[in-house]
């Protein structure tokens, strides 16, 4: 068993090797164009110099520091706003039509009244990114507080539980796993606007940097911003669902 | 009379929000370089719904929405069927899918722009980019999840490879593979709605950052109303054929 799972194991990392090494030889021989695939080498070369001129660090971060902000912002409006909408059934009258309207609104179609109402500054990419994060939290977070299981509310009004306990003890943590969900889109998300408004706006920032670097022809930064790009998304996402499977542990036992 | 008084509850707020918007606007209090007045972005509407311009920016966009969806559903199917045929195809091959689709789809953008330049397939490419990950994902599950007697029939018949992909395959995998192309559907809407915001001159998503630029609040906010009606009426027709077709084929048991 074990020595199969390490015989694809390696498989996975030959094809891996393969297609990059392919690449490699493609884009030298001038097959493929190494203006529009440079070579993996000169990537790694490009990130590499990135990095060693410092070029790297400052507009991860700030484009990290935009994303957790808007993305926090509608986590935690968003798990609020859908509580409070599952709970209650005049503000379900008053604002489902609203929400209705904006939620399929694309995310982005907020950035030209933002750019309008904010400027094109940082306060803006993060209203942008927390408006556009905001609906799958709010979403999920609704269908969490509306589906609580029956029985457990009947018990609850049973023993006379006051309606705050009752939420932090019995609806919260039943409405986690569909919120965490939606916290978890959100955060691709707020990653994809920050990006988009970055180039939008001029702020600096990764996506800011590879649209310069496309500008000017520079390929090879192209494509390591890009890779970071993947990295920061690949890493965001791993984290969020650590954390999910740490706050719902308990939900192991109880199946 | 219930129905009746529930939609009369959902359409006071935004009547209320209209009215003191109207009000505001005329009395000076909101800023008329922002949030010019529901009548003034009535008459934009008008204006640019008779000229055309409206229309004809929805048309260029769905037009690349479309086309991009069409080849990423494409792309999602050949690559993801083969994986869910094999799970050693997939034990080798899904490692560096999976290594590449965290990259978000708004950081090709430049990477497009390097390689066709402004226009129509720059767009297609970033939302066929964005369209391939669910409809592959869902197709390598559907693709698993068919009966292995069907797929011992074609081995029992001996059917080339590409006739039993085309005969047996396909077709019972097709229902689910079709849930995942409705939600790549979303999808393609937002991203090329996004990539005209930010780079493409086309489209209504241009159309909006250019009246925003060119301080025509009145116009933007026509311009973002049409694209939330828009969405609105994609939704509906995408959750339409889900319902009409999908449900039906979803409901015949799969195994």
């Amino acid at each position: 068993m074990s020595a199969s799972r390490w015989g694809t194991r390696l498989g996975a990392l030959a094809f891996a090797a393969s297609v990059l090494a392919l690449w490699e030889v493609l884009a030298d021989a001038r097959f493929i164009s190494p203006v529009f695939f440079p070579s993996p080498l000169r990537t790694a070369s490009a990130l590499q110099a990135m990095a060693a001129r410092g070029d790297l660090w400052a507009p991860t971060s700030a484009t990290c520091v935009r994303m957790l902000y808007g993305w926090a912002v509608a986590s935690l409006l968003g798990a609020v706003v859908g509580a409070a909408i599952a709970r209650s059934a005049a503000a379900r009258a008053y604002l489902q039509p609203i929400l209705e309207f904006l939620r399929p609104l694309p995310a982005s179609a907020v950035i030209p009244p933002a750019i309008l109402f904010l400027g094109l500054t940082s306060r803006m990419v993060v209203t942008v990114i927390a408006f556009g994060a905001i609906w799958p939290v709010l979403l999920g977070s609704y269908h969490g507080f509306r589906t609580v299981e029956p029985r457990l509310s009947e018990v609850a009004a049973l023993l006379r539980i006051k309606s705050v306990p009752y939420l932090w003890k019995i609806a919260l943590p039943s409405a986690l796993p569909e919120i965490f969900a939606g916290v978890r889109v959100s955060l691709a998300i707020a990653l994809i606007l920050a990006i988009v408004t970055e180039m939008q706006a001029g702020q600096s920032g990764l996506g800011f940097n590879i649209l310069m670097a496309q500008r000017s022809f520079r390929s090879p930064e192209l494509y390591a911003g890009i890779l970071v790009l993947g990295i920061l998304g690949l890493i965001a996402n791993q984290l969020l669902l650590m954390a999910e499977r740490r706050f719902l542990r308990w939900r192991e036992f109880a199946s | 009379m219930n129905r009746a008084l529930s939609i009369c509850r959902g359409a006071l707020l935004p009547i209320l929000l209209v009215g003191l918007w109207e009000a505001g606007a005329r009395t000076g209090v909101l800023p008329p370089g922002t949030l010019s007045s529901p009548a003034a972005i009535g008459a934009a509407s008008l204006e640019a719904l008779r000229d055309g311009s409206l229309l004809w920016g929805t048309i260029e966009t769905f037009e690349t929405a479309l086309c991009g969806l069409a080849i990423g559903s494409i792309i999602g199917v050949i690559i993801g069927a083969p994986l869910g045929l094999s799970p050693m195809v997939e034990a080798v091959v899904g490692p560096t899918l999976d290594a590449i689709r965290p990259v978000p789809s708004m950081a090709l953008l430049p990477l497009a722009l390097l390689i066709y330049g402004f226009g129509v397939r720059m767009e297609i490419m970033v939302v066929a980019f964005a369209c391939t990950w669910p409809v592959l994902i869902v197709t390598v599950s559907a693709v698993r999840a068919i009966d292995r007697r069907l797929l011992e029939v074609a081995r029992v018949l001996e059917l080339p490879w590409l006739l039993s992909m085309g005969r047996i395959v396909l077709p019972a995998a097709l229902a689910r593979i079709g849930v995942g192309v409705r939600v790549a559907a979303g999808i393609a809407l937002v991203v090329a709605v996004t990539t005209e915001i930010v780079l493409n001159p086309r489209g209504l998503g241009y159309q909006m950052i250019v009246a925003s630029q060119s301080l025509r609040p009145d116009l933007m906010w026509a311009e973002l109303i049409w694209l939330g009606l828009v969405g609105l009426a994609f939704d509906l027709v995408l959750r339409a054929i889900e319902g009409r077709w999908l449900a039906r084929y979803a409901a015949v048991p799969v195994s």
